[in-house]
């Protein structure tokens, strides 16, 4: 028979371990979403400079609805992450300039580039580039295969890349392409092969 | 989800007797072939004050057709027949001898179109069968098909007999009860106007409009039509009281909508049969998501409707059920559309988008997300649709043929649409591009057009669709 004030005590060691245990695991989870909240909440820092490098963009053209990889020479931090931001703002100025070929609004940035690991991008864009980029299946989803491609070409080992607008996730980008999804790189390299070819 | 596919079934089959308000054979004109092998039925085109068909769409029910066209020759064979016709003429050569049609052959776009008259001259020769045509209600005969009825009360009730099995849609307003049979070649009875000695239900009256037969039953009361004797007997009588609403939110409609409020009451356990639904239509955006604002005047809210309203009529003229997700500027969040899709176990889910990117049809399959993405329940919800993508492929595909052979850029691509990922069916959505300018996308003929394409790949593909 064991004695009653040994049942009783080990129960509140166990009540008392797994309160702990819980309690522990929940300030783990806090933690790390402080981290992420705090990462995505502002915008990325001016670009730190770096020696340059040849990068592959690739550039989507709205004319005949295509994308094509091209070469470019921009200076590139030593830092992944600084890195993934660099390859997102030269993706940027090209869209951005007068002679754009798939136009994206002057006021749209990159806030920033989130690497995940493993193989993780998270890449927030600020609210001008969904509420002034342009609607339709094509028109959107050209923006979002030029971007995870370009990551993907140039930041080995990405394998899924996420889009949030402001940090937040969003249903869409302008009401077709889905940002709620995780996307998966090797489905946008296959749409990446057809998108190459002109129609 | 079998007591949701049930109460779906259920709606369907009330909304069939009760949401339809009688309309007669409207929409677009369309002929209606009937033969021992199948009844099917196209698109009437005016040309010239005269009604003409795609020839090329009939012939190809009858067997392995080629077509050649050379200028303004156009080449067709069929049983190993081979007819040539020269555009703007009637003149045409069989073989080595020539004949004439009532009038002038057209050509356009690498289509052949001939009047609806002609064909009583072209099938005979092709056949080798006679032909009848009723032109006043565009209703033609190959051979020798027909449903004949019988009518007689009983009790209050009147008692329809046909000689085989029959599926009419029937809609009802006070006092008739309107049975429309777009499939049966149903014949007239001796006299178009039967009367009974009956005060429910004192007289019928047969019809013919559209390439559609019709009876109408006038009853003093609310009328309600069961079927029994496998589809050969419809029992109409005064509607029983206390009997079921109409289903509570039945967001797929396949009247011309708006759904009109229940006219008369039909009860839960009806024996009306399940109509199976081919295509699920979704006019995408509307209500408070205008999609592209295509122009100062134009949102593509309101053009995917007017098209979407034109494919569910060229689907049905071409003898195939569709439904429409919205009829009316309501706002539909993509969940919604999903979960109302997978309701009603169609076999195809169309999306309906419009756009001023580019020219021609871009048909999508979905692009399915990073695996692990989702958690819990909702991983199979992210992922429903990759068990049908071979049939959403074949469906993408030939839309596009079809889109092609009526000489428009196609295009077939994956996109992340939602809610493609979500429909347990082959799924596609197509974004339709102007010809040349945006105004393209509000002309009544190209919207037609483009219609008649996406209901031609669609029905084209019908038996690829889904596991046999
Ligand atoms: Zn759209």
């Amino acid at each position: 028979m064991i004695p009653r004030h040994l049942i009783f005590g080990t129960a509140a060691m166990l009540v008392i371990a797994l309160a702990a245990g819980m309690y522990a695991w929940h300030l783990r989870r806090q933690i790390a979403h402080q981290q992420i909240q705090t990462d995505v909440s502002h915008p990325a820092s001016p670009a730190p400079q770096g020696p340059m490098e040849q990068v592959t963009l690739w550039v989507a053209e709205d004319d005949p609805g295509t994308l094509r990889a091209r070469a470019a020479t921009i200076p590139m931090p030593s830092g992944r992450q600084e890195r993934a931001e660099e390859l997102m703002r030269a993706l940027l100025n090209v869209y951005t300039q007068e002679s754009s070929p798939h136009p994206i609004v002057p006021t749209a940035e990159v806030r920033t580039v989130f690497l995940v690991d493993p193989g993780l991008a998270v890449i927030d864009l600020n609210r001008a580039f969904a509420e002034g980029h342009r609607s339709g299946i094509l028109v959107e989803e050209l923006t979002i295969a030029s971007m995870v491609q370009t990551i993907t070409a140039n930041i080995p080992g990405t394998t899924r890349v996420k889009f949030l607008i402001d940090g937040k996730s969003q249903p869409t980008l302008a009401g077709h392409a889905d940002l709620s999804i995780t996307y998966d790189v090797s489905a946008i390299q296959q749409l990446a092969s057809v998108l190459q070819n002109t129609p | 989800m079998h007591w949701s596919r049930y109460r779906l079934r259920l709606c369907v089959c009330i909304c069939l007797v009760i949401s339809a308000p009688i309309s007669g054979s409207s929409g677009p004109k369309q002929l209606t072939i009937f033969s021992d092998a199948a009844s099917f039925s196209l698109p009437v085109r005016e040309q010239g004050g005269r009604e003409y068909v795609d020839l090329m769409e009939i012939l190809r029910r009858f067997g392995r057709t080629d077509t050649r066209s050379d200028h303004d020759r156009w080449r067709v064979t069929l049983n190993n027949l081979t007819v040539e016709f020269k555009n703007g003429k009637t003149r045409f050569k069989v073989g080595k001898s020539d004949a004439d049609l009532s009038a002038p052959f057209y050509l356009e776009n690498g289509m052949g179109y001939v009047t609806v008259d002609s064909l009583t001259t072209l099938l005979p020769l092709f056949l080798q069968t006679q032909v009848t045509l009723h032109q006043n209600s565009r209703r033609l005969f190959v051979g020798n098909p027909a449903v004949h009825f019988t009518a007689q009360t009983s009790g209050t009730a009147l008692v329809l007999n046909f000689s085989s099995a029959v599926n009419p849609s029937i809609s009802t307003e006070p006092g008739k009860l309107r049975m429309s049979f777009s499939r049966e070649p149903l014949v007239a009875p001796g006299t178009e106007r039967l009367s009974f000695d009956s005060k429910v239900i004192p007289s019928a009256v047969y019809s013919e409009e559209n390439g559609t037969a019709a009876i109408t039953v006038n009853g003093s009361a609310p009328l309600f039509a069961r079927f029994s004797n496998d589809g050969r007997t419809i029992n109409i009588s005064p509607a029983p009281q206390g009997a079921a609403q109409a289903a509570s939110t039945p967001t797929i409609n396949q009247g011309n909508a708006p759904a009109a409020p229940p006219q008369a009451p039909a009860p839960a356990s009806s024996p009306i049969p399940f109509v199976p639904v081919f295509a699920v239509i979704d006019p995408a955006h509307g209500g408070d998501d205008q999609g592209e604002q295509l122009s100062p005047q134009l949102a593509e809210k309101d053009v995917t409707l007017a098209i979407a309203t034109r494919i569910r009529q060229e689907l049905q003229a071409r003898g195939m059920t569709a439904v429409l997700l919205r009829s009316s500027d309501i706002t539909l969040a993509a969940d919604q559309r999903a979960s109302a899709a997978n309701r009603s176990q169609a076999t195809v889910y169309i999306a309906v988008h419009a756009v001023s990117l580019g020219s021609g049809v871009r048909v999508y399959t979905s692009l399915l997300p990073a695996s692990g993405d989702s958690r819990g329940p909702f991983l199979d919800w992210q992922t429903a649709q990759s068990g049908y993508r071979t049939f959403s492929q074949a469906a993408a595909e030939s839309v596009a043929a079809e889109v092609s052979r009526r000489q428009m850029k196609s295009r077939t691509l994956v996109a992340p649409l939602q809610p493609l990922n979500n429909l347990e069916m082959a799924s596609v959505a197509v974004e339709l591009a102007p010809r040349s300018t945006i105004a393209d996308l509000n002309s009544p003929n190209y919207q037609q057009t483009l219609a008649e394409s996406v209901a031609a790949g669609l029905a084209a593909a019908h038996d690829r669709l889904r596991k046999p």
